[in-house]
């Protein structure tokens, strides 16, 4: 059995408490890096090779370096909790049972990166773990773990819960901070990059949920212990999200070296009904699709790769052999078409424009030129738009087109001959 | 009486609208939370509530209108006193999300973006609520009830005042 870091106190029905933190640890990695200098904490970080556990996978400690060293600006930490990607439901389970967690890393990184305040972006819909981390944070204030002075180190950093309001889009880091400004969630261009300026045109990191609640096991118990539980790609265990037809779906932490066969067959008890495997989508739905062939790979940021793939956010969604995928992609790419923001032309409609495509399809009235057009328009309008939603809409386009094509044809074939 | 149409939020609520103003350092990024405040308050976000607001932001209505536009979680209609949202995504959709679907609608007898006749429920498909593992699964209110069954369903259904 290895090691759980992120869940080690799920079992507890009070994990969620301050006082249980404590007495399992919590708080004692703040206490250490306020005897370290920030620049170390960065360092430390950077060592122990975490990556962005959102969906980018970005290396943190490299994106804490970028906030202008020279800027005298107020500078913000924000963290991501709009969990949204389909698939995924990790930080959900974060925040409801070890929120302590995310308060204690959020003060560590507070420090690295030279920040008072910070935000946590929650989505809306999020009400049950907003409700708990509430009552963490006022726990953490009245025991002097926020606000100012915190513990007698000189360090101020307060902490906003901010409640989203329903759109996928406020998951992207330029769109959440639209968001958080008070305004539409549209993303921004970039540069410049939020580290430079950010929220409120200040210099500003956004992390993950999961991500910070890494950073005080990291501190606590050195980057080379946790940098050695992954991969050479990335360090760590992580959470996977696993849904759809296994037998025991439900969150996984494990080392990023298990191998995506290893989570549905031996975490999640196989396919359901000892049914066969017939796709399987490796990190959130923007993530391509994988046949059952191809789930022999480490599930850390370069293994889904190999595949033409993805970790992304590390939602596992498991189709069985009942599965139409051509339906699939259908409510696939309706979610793209109700989610873009509506910002750039190409995303705007090329998702309205390839969901109706699919929906016709299932409908059987599909065009022969239909699975070519989709194909090109999903490929033309890649990399064109000013954040990577479109681009994770394509994922999920081509993957599902280019590997099940001869369902595809068999529904326009059939509807042909009718 | 204090309603959709002539909206006023109480001394308390106000000072709770300078509070959250005070926690953000441009006011505005207290937009999110006031009009969540407003639609707890008034029921809704009619165009009243959006002048409203906007005054109390020093906002022209229609920032406010383009804000209220974007979320799905501002209703700027009447809603029922209950909503019932069933997600409709992907890992819902292979654990059955259809006929959780169609059944919710029969019993309540309307269509996904109505309302019961009485004011009691209102319906809606969502996008993913990231309670996947227990597909499928609805949003009641604020709170999630996920494994549903037909029976789970009427049960949860029958139990809404």
């Amino acid at each position: 059995m290895t090691e759980k870091i992120f869940t080690r106190n799920f079992h507890l029905t009070d994990s969620h408490t301050l006082a249980r933190y404590k007495e399992t640890g919590g708080y004692t990695a703040l206490a250490k890096a306020f005897r370290m200098e920030p620049a170390a904490i960065t360092e430390e970080v950077k060592k122990a090779n975490l990556r962005g556990l959102g969906g980018a996978a970005f290396p943190t400690g490299v994106k804490w370096g970028f906030i202008p060293k020279a800027s005298t600006a107020p500078r913000y930490l924000v963290i991501n909790a709009d969990e949204g990607e389909p698939g995924t439901f990790k930080d959900r389970y974060l925040m409801e049972r070890d929120p302590h967690a995310l308060i204690e890393g959020m003060v560590i990184a507070a420090r690295a990166i030279g920040s008072h305040l910070g935000f946590v972006y929650i989505r809306g819909e999020y009400v049950q773990p907003w409700r708990v981390l509430d009552g963490a944070v006022h726990e953490a204030y009245a025991a002097g773990l926020l606000g100012k002075n915190i513990q007698g180190s000189g360090t101020d950093f307060d902490v906003v819960l901010h409640r989203g309001a329903g759109a996928y889009i406020c998951g992207e880091e330029t769109g959440l901070l639209s968001s958080l400004e008070g305004k539409k969630g549209w993303p921004k261009i970039k540069p410049p990059f939020p580290a430079v300026k950010g929220a409120f045109g200040h210099p500003t990191i956004v992390n993950n949920v999961e991500t910070i609640m890494a950073v005080p096991h990291i501190i606590n118990r050195g980057a080379e212990w946790f940098a050695g539980l992954g991969t050479k790609g990335q360090g760590g265990t992580r959470l996977y999200s696993v849904s759809g037809h296994v037998e025991k779906p439900g969150v996984v932490e494990a080392p990023v070296t298990v191998t995506l066969r290893q989570l549905i067959y031996d975490h999640c008890g196989g396919i359901r009904g000892g049914r066969k495997l017939k796709g399987v989508v490796p990190g959130g739905s923007s993530a391509a699709i994988l046949t059952a062939d191809e789930i022999d790979f480490p599930m850390d940021v370069d293994g889904p790769q190999t595949k033409g793939s993805m970790i992304g956010s590390a939602g596992v969604i498991v189709m069985d052999d009942t599965v139409s995928i051509p339906e699939a992609l259908m409510v696939v790419a309706r979610f793209y078409a109700h989610e873009s923001c509506g910002q750039c032309t190409p995303c705007r409609e090329s998702t309205g424009w390839i969901y109706k495509m699919t929906h016709r399809i299932v409908e059987g009235k599909g065009r022969k030129e239909d699975l070519d057009t989709i194909l090109d328009v999903a490929k033309r309008g890649a990399g064109t738009t000013i954040c990577a939603f479109y681009d994770g809409a394509v994922g999920p386009y081509i993957s599902y087109i280019e590997k099940f094509r001869s369902e595809f044809e068999d529904l326009i074939r059939s509807e042909a001959h009718a | 009486m204090s309603d959709a149409r002539n909206p006023e939020f109480t001394p308390e609520q106000l000072a709770e609208v300078r509070r959250l103003q005070g926690l953000y350092p441009d006011k505005r990024g207290a937009l999110l939370p006031v009009l969540h405040l407003a639609q707890d308050t008034f029921g809704y976000i009619s165009l009243e509530v959006e002048e409203y607001v906007a005054g109390l932001f020093e906002l022209y209505p229609a920032h406010v209108h383009e804000v209220v536009t974007f979320y799905t979680m501002f209703f700027q209609k009447p809603k029922g006193r209950h909503v019932v949202s069933v997600c409709h995504n992907i890992s819902c959709y292979l654990m059955n999300s259809k006929g959780i679907i169609q059944h919710v609608g029969e019993r309540l007898g309307i269509e996904p973006g109505e309302t019961t006749s009485d004011g009691r429920v209102t319906f809606l498909t969502v996008e993913c609520l990231c309670a996947c593992e227990q597909a499928p699964m609805m949003q009641v209110d604020d709170h999630y009830e996920g494994n549903l069954t037909n029976e789970k369903v009427d049960r949860i259904l029958d139990g809404l005042p």
